[in-house]
């Protein structure tokens, strides 16, 4: 089961640069939902054989929730908005790629300075974590699309759900509801914000949101 | 009983949210918080029981911070009905001639009382994945409340509030991960993440995991609490809501992001890396409170002025912590101090903005000729929130500069001092010409929509300091200044009993 | 033994590299709803060329005319290093991989040189464009074959296929190889100017790179340029078939064939890619190169780690 794991971590990391190369919102989205659909197999390949009915359930929540609900959520800001292609990002999207390139080996090289010897994981689990995050960050920091800020912080929260589950917490389950469902509110609200910043601003182009200065 | 507490005020909501008619939907806000203060009563009285298999309980701190709380929701819940009654429902943008809509109320009440409830829980839970779920339901239950008034500056301002703390909580949330860590690499048999087992087995836990997840816990839920840099969002979100819900955000959210954080350090504190997160807190605290007296400097908005000094404040609250000994309790002192100003300034903000249309501190002026007790109040908070005698922060202050001294941390207590100075000298050369001024006249005969007086507009009713707006900020004055002037001898052991079990002292 | 495997395969590479051409055609064809041009006919057009004459322009120089035969010459050369199917090759030693892209790079600088000879600014044009592309898509090969080495005991081409079964493929490398698989198909597609990169059978100005840089030359030339461009496509094919075909059953003859099979089945997928997809627009080809350069990276570090 760990070449299948590896395979899907592996995945997961081109989704993650496929986010970052991507101009169209379409596109993104769509990565962000494949990220979801990985992520909630992870758990499964993870503690094969030893599957509990209560996991599978909170796999498969995970995967409607962040496969199906959420990118139809934000499908539909985007159209509301009406923005197809993000133009003019602060970083074009070629550099991103490169950028995303410098933070993948960042981020091998932080897992390998990890102390985590004493803990039995799939080795390719926390370097793809950190990944995740850096990616959510780049993508955050540096779209001035408001649906692509949400993206972005969707995928810096999977990447801290990768790096749970890389250790095996405690009673994980309850836990990774409560993170799931304040995931889901909270993309649930920034689409309603979207919505509205679309209408009042007739744009959703965060750079141009400068009224509020001092 | 602690059941009843969480219960009250969610159940409430969804009352709230339901309830077609505002005068039921009112009463039942206050009637909620009343509730609530009174349980907290009963609570301090006699300790409950936990819950949850102690996921869920009650200690000094998370008193101390309950009762907080319980009693600015329940003030600030007064001053909501009367505002939420007579407000004008459809009034000119302050700053600029655009007309703008409120959300329905029942949305605002129903969130409300969500927000209340949502702090409840952060405060009363002990096991670290349930406080994080907590806190980001705050985030959640309050951007609603920010915007309130549906103007394009509050939306941006919402925006703000919601991409930075969730993205401030996501790293809070991988600190936690890396608490559990810390367990899992010493292979300890199974451990609960509640705060009590964890300090239970704090020797045992990794070091360098523990102290990674204290920066992420620090800088994650310091996102939340406004401290610099990462404060960005707070001078936006505070001064675009609507001034209750700022009294609400500064006086109460702020103080249970600090708790969070205060777990933190306890549990550091046991595990003997204290002086680590004692660094760290003193350094945040001094950035917080040097960026904030720079930006209170020639401040045009007054309620950016206030949103600036309860970053200023976090930062005295976060250096207490950080200094120990007499600080600490001083830290704790000056919780239940800041809260309290801060709210009745935001409340003295709120008659000031409702009368004026604006929230520009050089037009509006001459408080004292139009609202004698909103002036009164501004005046009493200016002096209470820089420290002056016979105020409450006055003492607290007093105690974390002579922590300072006891500590030989003489460079800190220069740059403490220095920021509390130049805080002190930029507020008042703002809000004294606001409450002694002359209102600006305005020269311009050509004004386009036709004859009107220069100068300021009153308000639409004759009455322009109706009761509801008077005496809760009274109320909180009045607190202060007892606060000030004796510290009762079971509140004093109470905060005693509050900073000794965060390791404060 | 070994050498006798070498000549095989180059024998057999010389004889059939036109025939890659005739089936991707061919797919094409039965992808339209055509029946296709004769299987035999690159082999017709080669020799119908030979016996052409050529005109020289008289501003061209001896680069000119050197071109296309030092393009045919690198590239036969290099394809003496190439092992096919997990055969080991003519000639090898560590590194080697690296001459071949180093061969492969001065047949294309030649072919530039040529093109920029006649002094034709149509021939300019494709020249920048194909030095363009071939610029991103080098580092994109180079780390390729870098990755394939590095995760392999031996260093030379030969060594590294011959290493490559499926046991390799199943392992913890299985991803890393999956993704340098798919940076070498678009290294495929874009050193063979085939869509999306390029149309072969274009001519129109704004959409020709490889075929406006050949446009002057005619007669021997030509037919040398075609078929050095055939035994390029061979090149690239064998390289991604040793990865995607994993058929190390010890037989060389069995290896063989399988080899010469995976190639026709690269070639059948080279043309289905041509009936299905458009050719991308000329902003967008310099990102997917960058694309394939990442893969290749990802799988390097994977490797690495």
């Amino acid at each position: 089961m760990a070449e299948w794991l590896d395979a899907i971590l592996v995945l997961v990391i081109l989704t993650n640069l496929w986010l970052l190369g991507s101009s169209r919102l379409r596109a993104c989205i769509q990565a962000a939902a494949l990220q979801g659909i990985l992520l909630g197999l992870i758990p499964l390949l993870a503690t094969w054989p030893a599957i509990t009915a209560r996991l599978a359930g909170v796999a498969a929540a995970s995967i409607v929730v962040k496969a199906i609900v959420l990118p139809a959520m934000l499908r539909r800001a985007a159209r509301e908005a009406n923005v197809v292609y993000e133009v003019q990002p602060l970083v074009g999207f070629t550099t991103s790629l490169l950028l995303g390139i410098v933070l993948w080996g960042l981020a091998t090289h932080l897992a390998g300075r990890l102390p985590v010897a004493a803990l039995h994981v799939a080795p390719l689990l926390i370097p793809v974590a950190i990944f995740t995050i850096l990616s959510g960050f780049l993508v955050i920091a540096s779209r001035n699309t408001a649906v692509m800020q949400v993206i972005g912080y969707l995928a810096l929260e999977n990447g801290i759900y990768i790096f749970g589950w890389a250790f095996a917490i405690e009673d994980p389950l309850l836990v990774e509801l409560g993170v799931l469902l304040d995931v889901f509110v909270a993309v649930f609200v920034m689409g309603i914000m979207i919505n509205r910043l679309s209408r009042e601003f007739d744009t959703i182009e965060t750079d141009e949101l400068t009224s509020l200065k001092e | 009983m602690l059941w009843i507490l969480l219960a009250v005020p969610a159940v409430s909501a969804m009352l709230a949210f339901a309830l077609p008619w505002n005068w039921p939907r009112r009463g039942l806000l206050v009637a909620t918080s009343g509730a609530h203060l009174g349980l907290t009563t009963l609570a301090i009285a006699r300790t409950p029981a936990a819950v949850l298999d102690g996921w869920v309980a009650l200690d000094g701190t998370s008193l101390l911070f309950l009762a907080i709380t319980s009693a600015v929701f329940f003030v600030v819940s007064i001053y909501a009905v009367g505002y939420l009654a007579h407000q004008v429902r459809v009034a000119e943008d302050p700053g600029r001639e655009v007309p703008f809509v409120d959300y329905p109320e029942a949305v605002f009440t129903g969130c409300l009382l969500l927000f209340l409830a949502a702090m409840t829980l952060v405060i009363v839970s002990r096991h670290w994945g349930l406080m994080w779920v907590a806190v980001e339901a705050t985030t959640l239950a309050s951007a609603p409340l920010i915007y309130f008034h549906r103007h394009p500056r509050s939306l941006v301002a919402t925006w703000k509030y919601l991409v930075i703390c969730s993205v401030g909580i996501a790293l809070a949330l991988l600190g936690y991960f890396f608490l559990a860590v810390s367990a899992e690499v010493r292979e300890l048999s199974p451990i609960h993440l509640t705060i009590a087992d964890l300090e239970n087995h704090a020797r045992q836990l990794d070091p360098a995991w523990l102290k990674a997840a204290f920066l992420l816990l620090l800088v994650g839920y310091g996102t939340k609490m406004g401290l610099a840099p990462l404060h960005t969002w707070l001078p936006d979100a505070h001064s675009e809501a609507p001034s209750m819900v700022s009294a609400l955000l500064s006086g109460v959210l702020l103080n249970c992001a600090f708790l969070a954080i205060l777990r933190g350090h306890s549990l550091l504190v046991k595990a003997g890396l204290g002086d680590f997160s004692r660094e760290l807190l003193v350094l945040f605290g001094l950035v917080s409170m040097v960026f904030a007296a720079v930006f209170v400097i020639r401040q045009a908005d007054y309620k950016r002025l206030l949103a600036y000094s309860s970053v200023e404040h976090m930062g005295i609250l976060s250096l207490g912590a950080g200094i120990g000994g007499i600080a600490g309790f001083g830290s704790m002192l000056h919780a239940v101090n800041h809260s309290l100003t801060k709210a009745m300034l935001f409340l003295a903000a709120g008659n000031t903005l409702h009368y004026f249309h604006t929230k520009s501190t050089l037009e509006a002026r001459g408080l004292v000729r139009a609202l004698p007790v909103t002036a009164l109040v501004w005046i009493a908070g200016l002096l209470a929130i820089t420290g002056f005698p016979p105020f409450g922060p006055f003492l607290s202050e007093l105690m974390i500069l002579k922590g300072m001294i006891d500590g030989s941390r003489i460079l800190v207590a220069v740059v403490y001092l220095v920021a509390l100075a130049a805080t002190l000298a930029a507020m008042a050369a703002i809000v004294i010409p606001m409450v002694y001024g002359e209102p600006p006249r305005s020269e311009s005969p050509a004004v386009a929509s036709g004859p009107r007086p220069a100068g300021p507009r009153p308000g639409p009713r004759s009455r322009s300091e109706p009761l509801w707006s008077a005496v809760p900020p009274l109320l909180l004055a009045a607190a202060v200044l007892v606060l000030g002037v004796y510290v009762p001898q079971p509140l004093s052991d109470f905060l005693h009993r509050a900073a000794l079990a965060v390791g404060a002292e | 033994m070994l050498a006798l495997s070498g000549f095989v395969q180059l024998l057999l590479a010389f004889a059939l590299a036109p025939l890659l051409l005739s089936i991707i055609n061919r797919t094409k064809a039965a992808f339209a709803g055509r029946h296709g041009p004769p299987w035999l006919l690159p082999y017709q057009e080669l020799w119908k060329l030979l016996h052409k004459g050529a005109v020289y322009s008289r501003t061209a120089t001896a680069v000119f005319v050197a071109g296309p035969i030092v393009g045919l010459a690198a590239t036969g050369l290099a394809l003496s290093f190439l092992p096919v199917g997990g055969c080991p090759a003519l000639v090898s030693f560590p590194g080697d991989f690296l001459l071949v892209a180093y061969l492969l790079g001065l047949a294309r600088f030649l072919t530039v040189a040529a093109a920029l000879d006649t002094g034709s600014s149509f021939e300019g044009m494709g020249a920048s464009r194909e030095v363009l592309f071939s610029t991103l898509a080098e580092p994109a090969l180079l780390l390729s074959l870098i990755t394939l080495a590095a995760a392999s005991p031996g260093a030379s081409l030969s060594a590294i296929y011959a290493g490559i079964d499926s046991a390799v493929l199943a392992s913890g490398a299985g991803p890393a190889l999956v993704l340098v698989m798919a940076a070498l198909l678009i290294v495929l597609l874009s050193e063979n100017a085939r869509i999306p990169i390029d149309d072969p059978a274009t001519h129109l100005e704004l959409t020709m790179i490889h075929e406006v840089m050949v446009l002057d030359h005619g007669g021997p030339d030509l037919a040398l340029i075609h078929y050095a461009s055939s035994l390029k496509l061979w090149l690239f094919g064998a390289l991604l078939v040793g990865l995607a075909l994993p058929l190390r059953s010890g037989f060389f003859l069995l290896d063989l064939l399988g080899g010469i099979a995976g190639l026709a089945i690269v070639a059948v997928i080279v043309g289905l890619a041509e009936s299905v997809m458009a050719r991308l627009r000329l902003a967008r080809v310099p990102q997917l190169l960058v694309a394939a350069s990442v893969l290749s990276v990802v799988a390097l570090v994977l490797v690495m780690r």
